[in-house]
């Protein structure tokens, strides 16, 4: 058997204080070290759904009929003033970010389910910082949303919506969807941390979409909002991923301004969240 | 004799529940060392405070050498740890639990098909390495998770009731790969039980764990003996110390028992 090598592995028992050094390690091996586990957790969730894309594929479902139905509709009543966009245009981004944010923000309920199973347990015994763990975990929520773009990319082309189509700006909105993912995804995975079962994690992501979806730019613009939601509007990260997509899912748009802010204000307060969430997350097992 | 687990005087409270009461116990290296108890005795939280998962309330303990609350780094690599719940990730192969697992314990790129093999050969599960583990029984889930412990080479390998819930035969199957690993390496076993039948057969010290604390720690047979003659069966013993916890948690039967024997001891 050649699982173990006792005489190189262990030596005699002389060497144990020898073995018990630990080890030296510098910072940039601690970097690469830290991205490549964190790209092991992704691809982890990665082969999961090559084994079994069902899940990922009816999500699909959802959006596209939010921008059939809800769209086609308000597209003709002109009640939403968009300028010179037509609605169906203005809506398009909105939904991807909606959809986004729904695969997202009930992705702690994963968490909890593996917990559950014990493989938290094995993750966490295993030398992979933590960070790394959350960080890998967003990530994958990024791989499951990724679908959400190119269904909507499809439809919205069939349906006559001006898409830009330079790679360019695909690449942004690939970066900016599985940022955006990101973001919601540790934010809910802090929620299941704290509350440590899935019904409470459901509930309260029942609670956060209402007021995240409604309170931004997703399918109306903020200036019509009264001057109270305009400011809860601004905190609110989805507004900035909406935002970020419709500069770069429409043609014809050239004012690629906030853009830059769009990205920081993303990446920053994923950051921020995927720390807590590190710092959090070996109480799931607790 | 070098002891490469070694614990001192380890609490933890849960609140104002106390699930281990400062137990100090060392473990040999290479050898396999059992701690028994009932549910609820404090056999999973100590397992889950040497692992890193759990920080103590207070106490100390060095894994491999390494300090449990100062070097959790360092012990998360000298360990290997096959948990209570049958575990793998069902919706992949064994094949691909078993190399994600190689890549997140830093095997070398080149050497990870390989080990990864050589580890499902152990466990006699070639075979169904491209299969769902989903698809997978009980018993080969547990194997392909002792598998999946020991791709690291570990220097102690930590089982949690490794055979809880499992049919005889499969049960008979982990021992058995358990004492190749015992008698053709010198990776030392700590596992926890509840299995009287687990503890003499494959342990060479148990200690037994009795709300919170160690209240005995010997070799099988020692155990036995000092609790009563020839015949003595270690779960005699085990009835001997933890006869009241039973009350609680045990069955009427072994209730009965544990104070015939405890009359019989006078």
């Amino acid at each position: 058997m050649k699982l173990q090598e006792p005489a190189a592995q262990h030596g005699d028992s002389g060497e144990t204080i020898a073995i018990a050094q630990p080890r030296q390690v510098t910072l940039p091996d601690n970097l690469s070290n830290f991205f490549r586990k964190t790209l092991v957790i992704a691809e982890w969730e990665v082969r999961k759904l090559r084994h079994d894309p069902t899940d990922m594929l009816t999500r699909t479902v959802q959006p596209a009929l939010w921008l059939l139905i809800f769209g086609e509709v308000f597209t003709r009543l002109r009640a939403i003033p968009t300028g010179s966009v037509p609605y169906l245009d203005f809506l398009a981004p909105g939904i991807l970010s909606q959809s986004v944010l729904f695969i997202a923000i009930f992705y702690g309920i994963a968490i909890i389910w593996e917990r559950d199973l014990g493989v938290i347990n094995k993750f966490l015994v295993s030398p992979t910082p933590r960070l790394a763990l959350v960080l890998g975990k967003a990530l994958s929520a990024g791989a499951r949303a990724l679908p959400q773009a190119i269904i909507i990319y499809i439809l919205a082309l069939v349906l006559g919506v001006r898409m830009n189509l330079n790679p360019l700006a695909l690449l942004g909105v690939v970066v900016l969807v599985v940022l955006g993912a990101a973001c919601f995804s540790t934010f809910s995975m802090i929620i299941a941390c704290l509350l440590k079962t899935r019904d409470r994690v459901m509930g309260i992501g029942q609670i956060l979409t209402m007021p995240l979806f409604f309170a931004s730019n997703a399918i109306y613009p903020i200036a019509i909002m009264p001057a109270w939601l305009q400011v809860i509007a601004h905190g609110n990260p989805l507004t900035y991923l909406v935002d970020g997509l419709r500069a770069l899912m429409l043609a014809g748009n050239t004012d690629m301004s906030g853009l830059g802010t769009d990205f920081v204000v993303l990446f920053a307060v994923t950051l921020i969240l995927a720390v807590i969430c590190a710092k959090l997350y070996p109480r799931i097992v607790e | 004799m070098t002891a490469i687990v070694e614990v001192h005087d380890l609490v933890k409270h849960f609140g104002e529940h106390t699930a281990v009461n400062g137990v100090s116990f060392d473990v040999e290296r290479g050898e396999v060392f059992g701690l028994l108890g009932p549910n609820g005795a404090g056999k999973t939280t100590t397992i889950k405070m040497l692992i890193t998962l759990l920080p103590p309330t207070s106490g100390s303990a060095r894994v491999a050498g390494f300090d449990i609350v100062h070097q959790k780094a360092d012990v998360r690599r000298s360990i290997g740890y096959v948990p209570q719940a049958l575990s793998a990730d069902g919706t992949l192969t064994g094949y691909e639990n078993l190399l994600l697992f190689a890549k997140l314990y830093d095997i070398p790129h080149k050497e990870q098909a390989s080990r990864v093999r050589d580890a499902l050969a152990f466990v006699g599960l070639i075979d169904a390495s491209n299969q769902l583990v989903q698809h997978y029984s009980g018993g080969m889930i547990r194997r392909l998770e002792v598998a999946q412990s020991l791709l690291h080479r570990p220097r102690v390998l930590f089982l949690d009731e490794p055979t809880v819930g499992l049919d005889p035969v499969a049960r008979q199957a982990i021992w058995n790969h358990l004492l190749e690993l015992r008698n053709e390496t010198d990776t030392t076993i700590f596992l926890t039980t509840h299995s009287m039948e687990e503890a003499d057969s494959l342990c060479s010290r148990v200690g037994i764990m009795h709300r919170g604390d160690i209240v005995a720690l010997d070799t099988p047979d020692n155990l036995k003996t000092t609790v009563g003659g020839a015949n003595t069966t270690l779960n005699d013993v085990f009835v001997h110390y933890a006869g009241d916890a039973l009350e609680s948690g045990g069955s009427y039967r072994e209730t009965a028992r544990a104070r015939r024997t405890a009359r019989r001891l006078g």
